[in-house]
């Protein structure tokens, strides 16, 4: 018998973040080493940890394999379209105020097609927490060169390697008026899982970067070798620097990876600027929509 | 009167949310009456960014919503407005979102991601002269193909068209509730005159307007699958934050909403999004029609042409013309039936309308060859001359 089957009764083997996960529809679609598990995996623990009532937290993807987060996660969630998850995101949290919003996606989603959304979602500090795998690439696609490839970095829009300078996407976030910012790589769950427990509970514009190389695509592309390469790579190749100039977090080809937390401040999310503002003007005439939405009852 | 669609639907409306309901006589433009239609549907989130002729009705909207308990954002392109409308649908409040044609092109995509998650949303266009940027200030009805066809795929719509600024305000309560009755984008095809022009708009108090409310489902959780749907075709709904837990996708699903990549999982699927509205469509079609009866030749036509085309009509049977009109106030789903049967009896349909041929060629299909269709193109920018639309009825009843 193998030892894995000796493990004990069903109960006793169940994964820690199966409350978190639908069950029903394991096996999931990635890749053996992708990043992407590890990720939601890190996300559902600190769902755990964070003690929110599950109920009122909703997860929104656009499209691409980070996009298929939405569709494991036992929450309300929502699969939008390419590109489009920061907007739906926006809708759902102002629809009914009271919930906790994660967009989960992808750097082409988030970034490339999305990027508009991306730079006015911060500039608002609406109430999202955002968390994106930048794996280097269009992975669902086929390997296709994105705004994040580093330069030299070769996809299979670039065989020759890419010349277009990526985003520094950190700096984007900040730039733009992300009030929490933080980067990990896969490798670090303890410390993406804290980050993540840390930023649920947060308010406003919070973006997380995990840095996951697609080991399939990006990895063979770039004799990268396979998912374990790539994990030594980041142990041998990370520093943790809290607080950094964001200026300072290039990614450049198997360049050192600068992980940390970069920024942690307040400042007013859309609704709050939004109510404090109409409540100045408009005093008791000022009607709020009530956190549980503006859904008209009636009918039972 | 109860309205022929809430009557068909068996659904007990509800009086309207009173806060939302401007009651009284009022002189408004079409944008603004539109605006106040929205309001008085219960409408709560509107998202949409600048267009002309559109930009009136959010305007108004972003003025009233503070005092009414909404919210207004102006969103970085109609991309967004687009997706924040069907995210903002699944918490149960009412959205909205507003445009012309460069921005109703821009929502396609997501309008079809509307259909597939059957999130019931309103999409108003107020039409101006394409293609393109075209006349930006000046009338179109350009858009009648795209508002059916424009997503990529197969599925169902509701278009409506008003062709004063009361049915501005009317038609958009209607179009809450079709849209919350069969779970589709509904599409409120105005024009830019409908949209510019200021008449006499009657509100009616609260409790005399009648709302379709999201129609949650009573089903525990467990129980419960998001796309499972009785003879009705439209599954119940359940919105984000009551611990339902559940997935929606734009991915061809199965009855829990899960992604299911099978040609089974497509057909079950896209048929019932297509058959909801098809098979239905008696319970949704609504046209008005004037001495069709004995009449040679009909008009067909809907929103400020339906206007001009009358003047047409009297000018003609001045003439001696036995000619009729059908006015489609509900563009689709299609009156064909009607069209059918009106072939057998007439000799032609003339359709005018402002665009080169649109809404006359579902005319020249339903007719069948029974009768002859004649289209009156107009390139937009303009109305028809109430004369040109003479001579072809005149010309056509020959
Ligand atoms: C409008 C549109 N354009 C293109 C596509 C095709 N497409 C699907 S996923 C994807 C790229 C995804 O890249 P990323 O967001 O980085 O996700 P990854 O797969 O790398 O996790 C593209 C281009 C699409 N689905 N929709
Ligand atoms: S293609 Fe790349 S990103 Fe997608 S699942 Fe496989 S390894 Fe992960
Ligand atoms: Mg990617």
């Amino acid at each position: 018998m193998s030892p894995l089957i000796q493990l004990g009764t069903p109960e006793a083997r169940e994964h820690p973040i199966t409350p978190y996960i639908r069950m029903d529809r394991m096996p999931h679609i990635w890749c053996p080493t992708c990043g992407i598990g590890t990720v939601l995996k890190c996300y559902g623990t600190a769902l755990g940890r964070s003690k929110l009532d599950l109920d009122k937290v909703s997860v929104v993807s656009g499209i691409g394999c980070t996009g298929r987060v939405a569709g494991y996660v036992k929450m309300d969630s929502f699969h939008s379209t390419h590109g489009r998850a920061l907007p739906f995101a926006t809708g759902l949290k102002l629809g009914r105020p009271e919930l906790n919003v994660t967009v989960f996606s992808g750097d082409g989603d988030l970034i490339g097609i999305g990027g508009n959304h991306f730079i006015h979602a911060a500039r608002r500090n609406m109430d999202l927490l955002v968390i994106l795998v930048n794996n280097f690439i269009y992975g669902m696609t086929g390997g296709q060169n994105a705004p994040t490839t580093p330069l030299t970095a070769r996809s299979s829009t670039m065989p020759l390697g890419n010349f277009e300078r990526p985003f520094n996407l950190p700096h984007l976030a900040v730039t733009c008026g992300a009030t929490y910012v933080a980067r990990w790589t896969s490798m670090h769950t303890a410390q993406m899982t804290r980050t993540f427990t840390e930023a649920l509970k947060r308010k406003g514009f919070r973006f997380i970067e995990v840095i996951a190389p697609c080991s399939t695509l990006y990895a063979r592309l770039n004799k990268l070798g396979t998912g374990l390469d790539l994990m030594t790579y980041y142990r041998d190749n990370f520093e943790i620097r809290n607080k950094a100039d964001t200026r300072e977090l290039d990614l450049d080809f198997q360049s050192k990876i600068i992980c940390g937390k970069f920024v942690d401040e307040e400042r007013p999310t859309f609704l709050e600027a939004m109510e404090a503002h109409y409540r100045d003007a408009l005093g008791d005439q000022y009607v709020p929509m009530p956190p549980e939405g503006g859904m008209l009852h009636g009918q039972d | 009167m109860r309205a022929h669609y809430l009557e068909a639907s068996g659904v007990r409306p509800v009086p309207a949310d009173p806060r939302g309901v401007l009651a009284g006589t009022h002189y408004l433009d079409g944008d603004f009456a539109c605006g106040e239609g929205a309001m008085a549907a219960g409408c709560r989130f509107v998202a949409g960014y600048p267009i002309t002729p559109s930009t009136e009705i959010v305007e108004r909207i972003g003025r009233r919503f503070p005092f009414v308990g909404g919210i207004f954002i102006q969103m970085e392109d109609e991309l967004a407005s687009m997706a924040a409308v069907v995210g903002g649908s699944w918490t149960g409040t009412k959205c909205m979102t507003v445009t012309s044609g460069p921005g109703f092109s821009l929502m396609m995509e997501n309008i079809g991601l509307a259909a597939m998650m059957e999130t019931p949303v309103v999409v108003v266009d107020v039409q101006r002269a394409g293609p393109s940027t075209g006349l930006p200030t000046m009338v179109g009805q350009g858009d009648m193909m795209q508002a059916r066809w424009g997503s990529h795929g197969d599925y169902g719509v509701i278009a409506l068209s008003p062709r004063s600024p009361q049915e501005a305000f009317d038609l958009t309560i209607d179009a809450f509730n079709l849209a919350e009755l069969y779970r589709v984008p509904v599409l409120m095809m105005m024009d830019e005159c409908v949209g510019h022009m200021t008449e006499k708009v009657v509100i009616p108090p609260a409790d005399q307007i009648e709302i379709v409310p999201r129609r949650l489902t009573k089903q525990s959780p467990a129980e419960y699958l998001p796309y499972r749907a009785d003879e009705s075709l439209v599954p119940e709904m359940i919105r984000a934050g009551d611990g339902y837990r559940f997935h929606t996708t734009g991915l061809t699903h199965d009855e829990r909403g899960y992604p299911t990549m099978t040609v089974e999982a497509q057909q079950v699927l896209v048929r019932r999004l297509v058959d909801k509205i098809q098979k239905n469509a008696h319970k949704i079609i609504r046209v008005e029609e004037d001495q069709t009866a004995g009449a040679d030749v009909v008009v067909v036509s809907y929103g400020i042409t339906s206007r001009v085309a009358q003047l047409g009509v009297e000018m003609a049977r001045e003439r001696g013309a036995r000619v009729g009109t059908l006015r489609l106030v509900v563009c689709w789903p299609f009156p064909e039936a009607r069209i059918r049967e009106l072939a057998r009896v007439v000799k032609a349909f003339v359709v005018p309308e402002i665009n080169f041929g649109q809404m006359s060629l579902e005319v020249e299909r339903c007719a069948a060859g029974r009768a002859i269709t004649t289209g009156v193109p107009h390139a937009g920018g303009g109305v028809h001359d109430p004369e040109e639309i003479c001579r072809a009825i005149l010309e056509a009843a020959r």
